[in-house]
This record gives structure tokens, sequence and C-alpha cells, in this order.
């Protein structure tokens, strides 16, 4: 009591700044996380649409573009082929680290797992603001890179040495190659930040009665993926600052000897290239769960509380995210195929992909089980969440073909591969958060979204997302490979011009579709209908308190937790859905989570939950 | 009552969502594979190896061509049925350890078998050349690529990149070093011809950055490393001219990286050499 007392006091005391800039407040910086990636997404995907105007149209003459962007195109409106290497990096990069690591795990990390675990905050509030606050100036140090002598990097957002660690190797690897790594070191430590506190906070924070066992499969998700990046990160981090010792202080981790790069010899000596191919991949692989499994949980919420129905599975759905995360590590190598990695370490990590397989396909049939007899609701998170599913299936699927080395050897860095992570990783994990936000912006804003718009935008953005990406299949099937500025030197790409224009207008009326949600979005910020507490009635604990939750999330007492999140539709209960902190003896608990012994949480209970299950 | 009232709209939605995904993803995008095969697909296979990459590349597209059909099928059927109306409340079904356990035995034997497969193509692309086998080298550089047979006396010369003429000049482009007699019958050549139905190895390097070695009709694809000489084997069986193409990014000109290979009889081979050694 005095604690949560002392909190409500404590939002008084505090001043603008204090509440809503250095916030300590996991909710205000789970939004400030969700801005500023919404925004950063913008950027991201304004770059998306200069990469489709050059491959729509390559060497085409952009009067407008030019005004906008004066130093990427030449006088005549040509876009350049440095620059637009520099927009395919920042692209990737921008999108990959700044948008959707971001926003899933800093947005919604932040925002849901105290709330669904029953905490008043993350275990370290001071922390979890310097995380936040690390964010904008690695924003800032990445895009000056754009700014200065020789652009942004043209490296990829892979960063391959010799190319991003020889100045003169191209005009992007200057200042701008160096501020990339900068702005990734300075991100990296912000998300160990924010991890350290996720994991810390999913341990020790979780409520009277919320056993691991009964924790939301979102819940699960968000600690899976945080021990993913402590894990992976740190590696990362360490190549970084290896390639910059590279770059300044003279060190040869990543350059050979005996380079000659623009007609001189150059002074390195003892490096080796694929060194920092087994550094990045092994981050760069957890990184993709790292995107994939937030989207997974924020999916099996919605299909449950949408579809009315308990989440099918929900033992199998949590083996499954572990077994996603564990194999996660030990599959970076098929990244390297075609690298000059011993063929037979090829075959060792054919076996831990197509393994990889299995338990995202046991997840798939999970949410398509879950849709069985349920009483679906087709709200745009419904929707959203649906369309998920068909893009993780697509997009898996060909991930069957890259898992064989011999098929690979012929895709990859072909256009195909393109189509595939843009299918299972970037469009499904952006579908995760289009669905995560309209489900949860009751709860962040306190208001309702505008159904109609958020209808508008799934069906202009699922036809948008697969025919823009379904044709790239058939490009990188006849060979065209990625990051090239034009097809157009090459006979055999020479058919697949008007096809490159099929993609980019899809492309176009994609980017376009997002501007309802925009204005969707900022429009119910301000004039959407106050939201109640539970609009979706659903079970889980951040529903059963107030819309936006107030300062400490639970008023004087935390909420106590008898069973598992899902019982919806119970027969001869009186309601559809019975929240977590309904009490066994008011409703019988019909369902189980995990096996009891898992479950705990039993013995702090309140003595009427004698007359549980056991 | 407790269940959120079912507006009539709710089944309408479900029904255009589950026509949409029918038309579009699975007519569409079967559709689209039949269109593509046509007009945007793999180049005729010209090596003895890519038969077997085609054929697994066939195989894994049957296998989840289905999977893909029957899972978006069953999606649409879901999405079709079970919108909500009226007052039913959905069946409170949670677990069935036979059927989960069906489709994980079930996609975990498919998966063994395309591993399996898989498995052996890769074993015999990289299994040790045949006897027979010429050797030519390749040379990787920004933005162009070198070739270099060993001539006569079956040996590459050394060479030293503190030796390679500077970017536009003649002279010695390979960085041959004279002092090593082993170099003086090297060919070095802006071209690649091969004898066909000959294996030939080919040992890839690089002057300065990554690139990588992409020669389509081949479904040969390997990265030149710079401070590594990879080797690789093939056969080419047709005769005719194919394209080099860079398949790693390797700085601006990445997209102007295009060689040539020729095709041709064995004695044709020997003759262009022998035009370019004068």
């Amino acid at each position: 009591m005095a604690v949560a007392h002392g909190a409500v006091h404590e939002e008084h005391r505090l001043g603008f700044i204090r509440r809503y800039i250095f916030s300590q407040d996991h909710k205000i910086i789970g939004i400030q996380y969700m801005m500023t990636s919404l925004f950063m997404a913008a950027v991201g995907g304004v770059l998306a649409m200069l990469i489709r105007m050059e491959l729509g149209w390559p060497g085409g003459h952009w009067g407008v573009a030019r005004w906008l962007f004066p130093g990427g195109f030449s006088s005549d409106g040509v876009l350049k082929p440095d620059f637009y290497l520099a927009v395919v990096t920042m692209h990737g990069s921008i999108m990959i680290f700044f948008v959707l690591t971001t926003a899933l795990s800093g947005g919604f990390g932040n925002f849901l797992i105290p709330l669904t675990i029953g905490a008043r905050d993350m275990a370290f509030p001071f922390l979890n603001m310097l995380s936040y606050w690390l964010y904008p100036p690695a924003i800032v140090v990445l895009l000056s890179s754009f700014f200065v002598a020789g652009g942004a990097p043209n490296s990829g957002w892979t960063a391959y040495p010799p190319l991003s660690a020889l100045r003169n190797a191209a005009p992007g690897s200057g200042l701008g190659q160096t501020l990339w790594l900068v702005s990734l070191a300075i991100l990296i430590v912000s998300f160990l930040f924010g991890s350290l506190n996720y994991i810390t906070t999913v341990l020790q924070l979780r409520t009277r009665g919320m056993s691991m066992g009964r924790m939301p499969l979102v819940t699960w998700a968000q600690f899976t993926t945080a021990i993913l990046m402590l894990l992976s990160f740190p590696v990362l981090f360490a190549a970084v600052v290896m390639l910059l010792f590279d770059r300044h202080l003279g060190t040869s981790f990543f350059v050979p000897s005996g380079l000659v790069v623009g007609g001189q010899l150059v002074t390195h000596q003892g490096g080796n290239p694929l060194l920092w191919q087994h550094l990045f991949w092994f981050l760069g692989h957890p990184e993709v769960y790292v995107l994939i499994l937030p989207p997974m949980g924020i999916v099996s919420e919605i299909l449950a509380v949408h579809g009315r129905k308990p989440i099918f599975g929900y033992k199998a759905m949590v083996a499954s995210i572990c077994a996603i995360a564990f194999l996660s590590f030990l599959v970076w190598g098929h990244h390297m195929i075609v690298s000059g990695m011993n063929p037979l370490v090829g075959t060792a990590f054919m076996v831990t992909t197509l393994a990889i397989a299995i338990p995202s396909a046991i997840k798939t049939f999970n949410w398509v089980a879950t849709l069985w007899r349920a009483r679906i609701h087709f709200t745009p998170a419904m929707l959203f969440a649906i369309g998920f599913v068909s893009l993780f299936i697509t997009g898996g699927l060909t991930g069957i073909f890259l898992g064989s080395p011999a098929v690979d050897t012929y895709f990859h860095d072909t256009f195909f591969i393109v189509a595939h992570f843009h299918f299972v990783m970037a469009s499904a994990a952006l579908f995760g958060l289009f669905g995560g936000l309209y489900h949860w912006f009751p709860k962040m804003f306190g208001r309702m979204m505008d159904e109609r718009l958020g209808k508008m935008h799934f069906w202009l953005t699922f036809v948008g997302i697969y025919a823009t990406f379904f044709p790239m299949h058939f490009l990188g099937m006849a060979g065209e490979p990625r990051r090239y500025y034009s097809p157009q030197m090459y006979d055999f790409l020479r058919g697949l011009a008007g096809l490159n224009m099929f993609v980019s207008v899809a492309a176009f009326g994609l980017g376009l579709a997002q501007l309802i949600f925009i204005y969707n979005f900022l429009r119910s910020l301000f004039r959407g209908p106050k939201a109640e507490r539970n609009p979706w009635h659903a079970n889980t604990l951040e529903w059963q308190t107030e819309s936006p939750p107030p300062h400490g999330n639970w008023g004087a007492i935390l909420p106590t937790v008898h069973r598992w999140p899902y019982d919806y539709s119970v027969p001869d209960a009186m309601d559809d859905f019975i929240p977590q902190t309904v009490p066994a003896a008011a409703v019988p608990v019909a369902g189980g989570a995990l096996d009891d012994g898992l479950q705990g949480g039993a013995v702090d209970e309140p003595p009427v939950a004698g007359s549980e299950r056991t | 009552m407790a269940e959120i009232p079912a507006p009539t709209g709710e089944r309408r939605t479900g029904r255009l969502l589950a026509t949409l995904i029918v038309v579009m993803i699975v007519l569409g995008g079967v559709g689209m594979t039949l269109l593509a095969r046509r007009h945007w697909w793999m180049l005729p296979v010209a090596s003895a190896h890519g038969v077997d990459v085609d054929r697994l590349i066939y195989t894994t597209f049957a296998v989840t061509g289905i999977v893909f059909v029957l899972v978006h099928l069953l999606i649409a059927g879901f999405v079709w049925r079970y919108g909500a109306h009226g007052t039913g409340r959905a069946a409170y079904w949670h677990d069935d350890r036979t059927l989960e356990l069906t489709y994980t035995l079930v996609p975990a034997a498919v998966l063994v078998t395309l591993i399996s497969m898989g498995a052996v193509v890769w074993a015999r692309v990289h299994s040790p050349a045949p006897a027979d086998a010429t050797v030519v080298e390749v040379r990787a550089e920004q933005f162009g690529w070198l070739f270099r047979y060993p001539g006569p006396d079956g040996i590459f010369g050394r060479v030293d990149p503190a030796l390679i003429s500077p970017p536009g000049k003649p002279g010695n482009p390979m960085g041959l070093d004279p002092a090593d007699p082993a170099s003086a019958d090297d060919i070095v050549t802006r071209e690649l011809h091969l004898a066909v139905n000959r294996p030939v190895r080919v040992r890839i390097r690089s002057k300065d950055v990554i690139h990588s070695f992409f020669i389509p009709a081949f479904r040969v694809k390997q990265d030149a490393v710079p401070g590594m000489t990879v080797e690789i084997w093939f056969t080419p069986t047709q005769e005719g001219s194919y394209e080099i193409a860079c398949a790693q990014l390797c700085g601006i000109g990445h997209y102007i990286m295009r060689g040539k290979v020729t095709v041709e009889s064995e004695e044709a081979v020997l003759t262009w050499l022998a035009q370019q050694s004068h």
C-alpha cells in the first residue's frame, strides 16, 4: 500500500520533463520507443521507394527527387550509383535495427512486460530510461553519415570487409562507414540495457500466482527475445569495435595481406574477411528471431482474444519458442554457404537450419488450429494477425529452398533471398507490429483507433505486400543479383524489366497505403473515442487496469493471478472470458497451463485457492 | 450477455478475406508460377551438376507448393466459416496430443527426406575433382574478371601484388613474378574459354574486396575472398557463350562486373589459347 501511494504521490511531484521526456515509467519509455521507431520506419520506407524507383526504371530521370535529395542525384535527375548503394545500406540497417528491433522489443517489450506480469515497473527503471536515451543519439549519428564526404556507407547492412574496412574501396567507406559503426555500437549498448532489464523483470517481478507457466505467450516471446539479444549483440559489438580498430588504429582483424585497392598496395597484414562474417552472422541470425519472436507472441495473443478461443497448444508454443531460440544460435553458417567456408560445415548448418523449421511449423499449425471453430471478430488487429500467419507460411516455405546448400548456391544473393526475408522476417514482423498496435493502442493511449480505416489499411497492405514481394521470387529464379544499381548490363536479365516495373508500382502503392495508418494513428491519438479498460474482453492482466494505466499500473494492490491467460469460451461459465485475476472459487479453473510443477504459485495465493484443481 | 455482440459485418469480412486468400494467394501464386515458367525462370542448365541442382529445386518446389496451397486453403476455409455470428460460443479446445504429434512428425519426416537429398547433391558438387580435369584461375577485382591458364607446364607461376600494373595500363595486371620460371608460360586473359564435357577446376581469388563468381547457366556461385584461394569444379555440358555476374556487393561498379565464358570444343579452346599467348 505504502509503495503504491508513494508511486501516485511521486507522479504528482514530477514535472513535465521527468514525466514525459526523461521518464523512468516503462509505459512512457515503451511509447517513446514506439514513436521514434515509427518515425524511423517512415525514413526507411522512403529509402525503399528510392530503391524501387531505380530498379523499376534504371537510369530514369526524377526531377522532384533531386530537389529532395540534392547530393544523391546528378544534375539531370539520375540517381547516382554510390547514392543507390548508400540507400540500400541505410534501408536495411534502419529497418532491421532502428525500426523492427526497437519497436518490437523496445516498444512492446517495455510497455507489455510489466503490465502482463503484474509488476509496477521494470526492475531497473533508471537503466530503462538510459536505454531509450541512447537510441536518439544513435539515430543522429547514423543519419549524419548521409551528410559527410563520401556519403552513407555503400557496403550493405552486412558491412562485409574489406569493402567496409578500406577507405578507398568505395565512396561510402570513408567517414560514413565509421559513423555507421559508431551508431551501431551505441544502439547495441541500448539493447543490452533493455534486455538485461526485461530478463530481470520477468524473473523477479511477477505478481502472486503468475508462475512462468501462466505467462501469456507475448511475454514468453519477449523474455526469450531478451535472452537472445543479451547473448548475441555483444558478439556484434566486438565485431564493430574490431572493424573500427582495423579502420583507424592499423589492426588487421579482417584485412589480409597483399590487397591492391584503387591501384595502391594495402598495408594491412594477416587478417581474414571470413572472421567478420562469422561474428556478424552469429548475431545476424539470432537477430532474425529477435524480430520474429515478439510478433509470434503478439499474434498468439490476438488470435486468442479476437477469436474468443484459447490458443491451441500453449505448452507446445512455449516449447517451440525455446527451441527456436536455442537453435537460432546454431544456424548462422547458412548465410555463408558460398563464402569459401568448408563445404562440410555447410552440411552441418543445413541440418540445424531445417531442424529449426520444425518448431516453426508447430507454431504455424497451432495458429491455424486456433482458428478452427473460433468465433472470429475481424478487427484490424485480427486481420493483421491472420495476415502474419500467411506471410510467415509463404516466407517460411522458401526458407526450405535456401536451407539446402546446393540450392542456396544458386539463390544466394539473388532477389529470391530478398523475397524470402521480406516475407518471413520483414513483412511478417511488420504485420505483428501493426496487429499489436491496433490491439494495444487503447491501452497505450486510452483511445480507440478507427476500425474502418484500420481495415482499409489492412486490405491495401496485404495486397501490396504480396504484389511487391511475391514476384521477387521469380526475379531471383531468373538469377537477378541483389544490390545491383541496374540489371540492364546483362543479357540474361533483360527480360525482367517489366516484372521489375510491376514490383515498383506495387511498392509505391504499398507505401501510399501506410499514409492511411499514419492518419488513423495520429487522429485517434487526439480524437479517438475514449477506450474502456477492457475493450476486447481479454484475460491478461494489462486489460484489468485503467486505459491508460496509471503511474505504478495497479492502484493500491497488485493483482493476484489464479489461472492461465486463455480461458476464453469456457463452457458453462457466465462470460466468454475469465480474466487471470478471477479466483478459482468464483469460477472454477477450466484450462491448464504448463504442468502444475512448473505452474507453481499456489503457495502464495489466498486460502480460497485451495479449491483449485491440483 | 458478456459476448461481444457480433455485428453482421463479421461474416462478410471473413468471406472477403477468405476469397482474397484463395484468389490472390492460391490462384495468383500458382498462376504466376506458371507464367514465370515461361518468362522469368532459370536459364537452361548447361553444366553436369546443374541437372542435380535443378532436380532438387523442382522437388522442393513441389513439396513447398503443396504445403503452401493446402495451408492457405485451410486458413481460408476457417476464416470463411468461423466469423462471429449469432450467439454461439467458440469451442473450448486447446490441446490434442495426437494432432500436435502428427504435425510435428510429418513435417519432420518431409524435412529429413529433403535434407538427405540435399546432402547427397551437395556432397557430389564438392567431391574431389576427376583426374582429367583441367585447371584455370579466376581473379576478381573492382570491377572485372581476369583469368589465368597455367600453360604447358601445368603450374601457375608465383604472383606478387606489388607487381600488379596500375589500372588502365597494359603490362602485368595479374602481378606475375618473372623471377619464377613457372610464370613464363602462364596465359592471362580477359575471357574464359572452357572445353565442353571436360571437368574444370577453378581456383578463385580476389585482388581487393569480396566478389562472387556467379555463372547462372551453370548453377555455379562461389565467393572470391581476398587472402584465400577457393577451388571448385564443374563440367560444362553445352557449347555456347554464357555470362558471368558478380553476386557479392563489391562497390559502386558491382552491377557492371560482367564477364564472359565460352564453352567450345577442346580443339577450339587450344587454338584460342595459342592466340592469347602471343
